[in-house]
């Protein structure tokens, strides 16, 4: 089945008839064959599980809330095994107006359902007029996650971060997910990905309520750095090669990813904060009373 | 035992025509026109959430006039096929040109079927492309047929009315602010017309105001999604300062009242099943 439009009854009939406001259902009922989370049969192998392993996967991922909204970062490396497969992936992307997303797992897999879920909230907002709510989207995302269990007990595995500023409450919030759905909300920052650990431990040194959202970019790319420190699959700034964190914000003005030069300024303040102390800023032991 | 009469196919072809068209012919006028910074879209519509001006797609726009049930079916199916298209292959493969295509063939198949009634409307499908030269406007009308206008087009009830008068005031090049004065004047043309022939027009529309407008634009400069409304303060500040300059240039408009006379001029009133009217009935329709 080819799928796209050839101007067939079919397809016509198909596109007026489509008057639910979802794509992915859409596409469920047109041509199942262009979803992502389609089952692979059986695939026991050793030789399917080295392609597998063989695959890229995409790494560390931080975000933090923040004065106006919330800020997420990701580093720039994806590693197949013990190689490094990619020096300047994107692994961060704008959902929509106000939500961003981004991956850790396999990489192919979760850049397709990056795109099935952008498309997603626009279809919807374009079919029906309105934004669908925060909670909404994080919802539609955990089920669309759910759909690719299959192929996740199959080794395809890929866990999205999902981020957006939410217009009800005025604030940014945060949505995680495992392999089986979700969402499971996160409060004030959270990682996911090979470095989270160390990601996590160092933000939560760094994290303040109500951070400027200047100051909660520092953070997420001081985390990152931490993270590339102590796991192999993260990659620090890449200061020869000049390959810097991606960084978005998504604030009451809408999302805004950092342009290069910026992201830059950020890093380069890190890495020569790290020359003369290399394990980061200190933090008070004991709680200023 | 009876025989159905013979119906020759000029004939239902015609009967057909002439349904859609007396159907269109009830709604009011909508423009869609080039300006310097994209393309406008303008109609005059009641209510602020039925809407007759929608975005498609990235660069693209789709307007309509007539039944709003038949009309929102085939936006919502351009959407349908806008998105699709752009999720398989990229989303700089979508072009209005396809999507007017999809809908001549759409509207075409449905024209031609000798059972069911035709769709009473009028659909515009606008692309602002990189620069000028590259922006798209097509015209789909009931049966299926396409044509493409450039610079500008007027569709709906009193299109040849309000199209000369637009044809008077259009030029390359105009800014945001020319383009709406152009398009408010176009739009007023068959009132004007009705009023400077009939006593004291009964058939005066309302006044065009911020309030009763649906203005919308494809704004080239824009990144990604370039559809964008203009409402409320926003627009009538612009209508505003769309009539100041342009207050002496207004007189001469009344050209065309000659032809209009012979013309049944279409009251207001006699609106019943077209776009949506009153604004109080506007719970949004799922």
């Amino acid at each position: 089945m080819g799928g796209f439009s050839n101007g067939t009854g079919r397809d016509q009939a198909a596109f007026m008839a489509a008057r639910l406001p979802s794509f992915a259902h859409f596409l469920s009922s047109y041509d199942p064959g262009l979803l992502p989370g389609r089952d692979l049969g059986s695939l026991g192998s050793d030789a399917a599980a080295d392609v597998i392993r063989g695959l890229p996967h995409a790494t560390t991922i931080v975000a933090v809330a923040c004065e106006r909204g919330v800020v997420m970062a990701g580093d720039r490396r994806a590693t197949a095994g013990n190689m490094i497969s990619k020096r300047d992936v994107e692994k961060v992307f704008r959902a929509d107006e106000y939500s961003a997303i981004a991956m850790a797992g396999v990489a192919s897999v979760g850049l397709e359902y990056i795109r099935l879920f952008g498309v997603e909230l626009e279809h919807y907002e374009k079919m029906e007029g309105r934004t669908l709510s925060l909670e909404g989207k994080a919802n539609r995302l955990g089920k669309m996650i759910r759909d690719n269990l299959m192929l996740a007990m199959q080794g395809l595995a890929m866990v999205p971060l999902f981020v957006g500023y939410d217009q009800e409450t005025a604030a940014g919030r945060i949505f995680s997910y495992d392999v089986a759905g979700g969402p499971y909300e996160e409060h004030r920052f959270h990682s996911i990905g090979s470095g989270s650990i160390f990601a996590k431990s160092a933000l939560k040194k760094f994290y303040s309520d109500d951070m400027p959202v200047n100051d909660a970019i520092l953070a997420c790319v001081q985390a990152l750095y931490d993270a590339a420190d102590d796991d192999s699959a993260t990659g620090g700034p890449d200061l020869t090669r000049r390959i810097f964190p991606v960084i978005a914000t998504i604030t009451d003005d809408g999302f805004r990813r950092l342009a290069d030069a910026e992201s830059a300024e950020y890093a380069q303040q890190v890495v020569g904060e790290r020359m003369r102390l290399p394990d980061g800023p200190n933090a008070p032991l004991r709680t200023a009373s | 035992m009876s025989m159905p009469f013979y119906v020759s196919p000029e004939q239902s072809m015609r009967d057909k025509a002439d349904y859609a068209r007396k159907g269109v012919a009830r709604s009011r006028s909508s423009v869609v026109l080039q300006y310097s910074g994209g393309i406008l879209l303008v109609t005059p519509n009641l209510s602020s959430v039925l809407h007759k001006i929608s975005e498609i797609y990235d660069r693209i726009a789709f307007a309509a006039v007539g039944r709003y049930n038949e009309y929102e079916v085939l936006r919502k199916a351009g959407v349908t096929y806008a998105d699709l298209t752009g999720y398989q292959f990229d989303r700089g493969d979508v072009t209005a040109r396809g999507l007017a295509n999809w809908y001549a063939q759409a509207l075409g198949q449905n024209f031609s079927e000798p059972t069911g009634k035709p769709y009473e409307v009028e659909i515009v499908v606008a692309e602002v492309g990189a620069k000028p030269d590259s922006d798209q406007i097509y015209r789909i009308s009931w049966d299926g047929s396409v044509s493409d206008e450039p610079g500008f087009v007027a569709f709906g009830g009193q299109a040849d009315q309000v199209a000369a008068a637009l044809k008077e005031r259009f030029s390359d090049g105009m800014s945001l602010t020319e383009a709406l004065g152009a398009a408010l004047a176009a739009l007023a043309a068959p009132a004007a017309a009705a009023a400077g022939n009939a006593t004291a027009g009964n058939g005066a529309q309302p006044e065009l105001t911020a309030a009763n407008l649906e203005v919308a634009i494809l704004d080239r400069a824009r990144a990604h999604r370039t559809f964008r409304r203009l409402h409320g303060p926003r627009l009538e500040e612009l209508i505003t300062e769309s009539r100041t300059p342009a207050a002496t240039d207004t007189a001469p408009a009344e050209a065309p009242g000659a032809e209009a006379a012979g013309q049944p001029a279409t009251p207001p009133s006699d609106e019943p099943p077209t776009g949506p009217a009153a604004p109080g009935d506007g719970s949004p329709l799922l």
